[in-house]
């Protein structure tokens, strides 16, 4: 049987044994970095306390490393950074839209219903 | 690399629409909107645990407060055992992307090592997973406890050690009075000594009035004395507030109850079947039942996706083993398990963020 599949754009993603290297070393980079973040992540949760006065800041500062960590799993892991600007932005932004949106309905909503009880 | 909107592509072999839009294969762009809606379901996981959580305010549970315990050195180690999850989870997925570069350069061998590595790691994690939930599930040696005022407290502190039960009135199948119950000759309705003390505390089966000093009724219909070593540092922290007691503060370990009055106060609750142990569907010691529904549904559901992700990816490893991605003239099929791969590495860090650090 014939296949029908594009094999054109499943052999475009080789490479060299050069380029692999240099790839490889961005890979071992971004897995120091994830695992540095969450160690940080973990002595934050362990050593500051929730509704202490630093939570609000650390609160804040969990969700920017997870979105960072996410970020570099996204982009380089899942090779998204090197597809087309287009596939990109289509699996990105209904996250960016929905998700936040989302979110800032239900919590406003469930603190009024919070209140309520 | 991909991404050249001007490769000449041979159009015999392209799609109805000649070309791709976005330069990458079908089965490839498939799996990223796959992976697009999946999220889309944890997403709304995460926002209705979210709900769930505002409204409940101050009585939900804290990670930090819930997630302490290690295999085989106890409690005491806040949030460690899911920063091992996730450093695991995170390893894997570095392996998968090892796996994939090979791929990308028609390197069998290193596909071979490197996606080996991964299924391991992969069973690693459903491995810590299912001691996770067993752990949630059985729960803590305390137990939560509902105090004489209404308010309800979890307890921290160093449960004293289960040595025997002195027999005081033998039972169907006890030994004689005066001889000791222990592990090794316990019977096995009761299973073991900590087993059959939470079965007693639950149905209201203990009398006294602290930690050495108590007497337990069996099943069988034994009454024995407790041979107990006295707790250590017993602290209630109270989550649901009372007539008398508010609800304690995670900053401020003062507004805990300590000292004689926290011991005879929980003796007090254990002594009058007031305690829940563990979780189930229906109640919890840690918090509001939806806690424990959310913990199920939610990690579950990760890890039902770290599993199907284990069988996917031992799927591919026999495929790449017998060399049917080499003569295909690509090792796209791993790509694409590797992105389902990092996708569950990514939901985890979704889940590790907001389930137990927040």
């Amino acid at each position: 049987m014939e296949r029908d599949d594009v094999i054109e754009y499943s052999l475009d993603t080789h490479h060299s044994e050069e380029e692999g290297k240099k790839i490889r070393k961005k890979i071992w980079f971004v897995t120091l970095l994830l695992t540095v973040v969450t160690a940080v992540e973990v002595l934050l949760g362990a050593f500051v306390k929730q509704g202490g006065s630093m939570w609000t800041t650390v609160k804040i500062i969990f969700i920017v490393l997870t979105l960072l960590k996410a970020g570099y799993i996204v982009l380089t892991f899942m090779h998204l950074g090197d597809e087309k600007k287009a596939l990109k932005w289509i699996i990105l932004l209904p996250y960016f839209i929905f998700i936040v949106y989302l979110m800032f309905i239900a919590f406003n909503e469930a603190t009024a219903v919070g209140a309520e009880m | 690399m991909s991404g050249h909107a001007s490769k000449e592509i041979d159009t015999t072999a392209s799609w109805g629409g000649k070309v791709s839009p976005f330069s990458v294969s079908y089965g490839k762009l498939m799996m990223w909107f796959f992976l697009v809606s999946d999220a889309l379901t944890f997403g709304g996981l995460l926002v209705a645990y979210g709900y769930t959580r505002y409204t409940f305010d101050g009585m939900w549970p804290i990670g930090e407060e819930t997630f302490e315990a290690l295999p085989f050195l106890g409690n005491g180690f806040p949030l460690v055992y899911v920063a091992l999850m996730t450093f695991i989870l995170i390893v894997s997925s570095v392996t998968m992307v090892l796996a994939v570069e090979a791929g990308h350069r028609m390197d069998k061998k290193g596909v071979i090592k490197w996606m080996l590595a991964t299924i391991i790691g992969g069973f690693f994690f459903v491995g810590s997973q299912a001691w996770e939930w067993s752990h949630f599930i059985h729960g803590t040696e305390f137990g939560r406890v509902q105090l004489s005022d209404g308010s309800s407290a979890i307890v921290k502190g160093e449960f004293g050690d289960i040595e025997s039960f002195e027999v005081i009135e033998a039972g169907a199948h006890s030994p004689a009075a005066g001889e000791l119950i222990t592990n090794e000759n316990i019977s096995e309705a009761d299973g073991d000594l900590m087993h059959a003390f939470h079965h007693a505390a639950e149905e209201g089966h203990l009398e006294g009035s602290n930690a050495t000093d108590l007497k337990i009724h069996l099943h069988d219909g034994t009454v024995a004395k407790v041979n107990r070593a006295a707790d250590k540092d017993l602290q209630l922290v109270i989550k649901e507030p009372g007539t008398k007691y508010a609800v304690s503060l995670p900053s401020d370990k003062e507004t805990r109850i300590h000292g004689e009055e926290a011991t005879e106060l929980y003796y007090e609750a254990i002594t009058a079947g007031k305690v829940i142990y563990g979780a189930n569907m229906e109640q919890n010691e840690y918090g509001p039942k939806q806690y424990g529904q959310f913990f199920f549904f939610i990690t579950g559901f990760h890890g039902f996706h770290v599993f199907s992700g284990v069988v996917i990816n031992i799927l591919i490893f026999i495929g790449v083993l017998r060399g049917i991605y080499h003569k295909r003239g690509h090792y796209e099929m791993v790509e694409k398990t590797g992105l389902y791969w990092h996708f569950v590495d990514l939901v985890w860090v979704f889940v590790f963020t907001f389930f137990y650090l927040i």
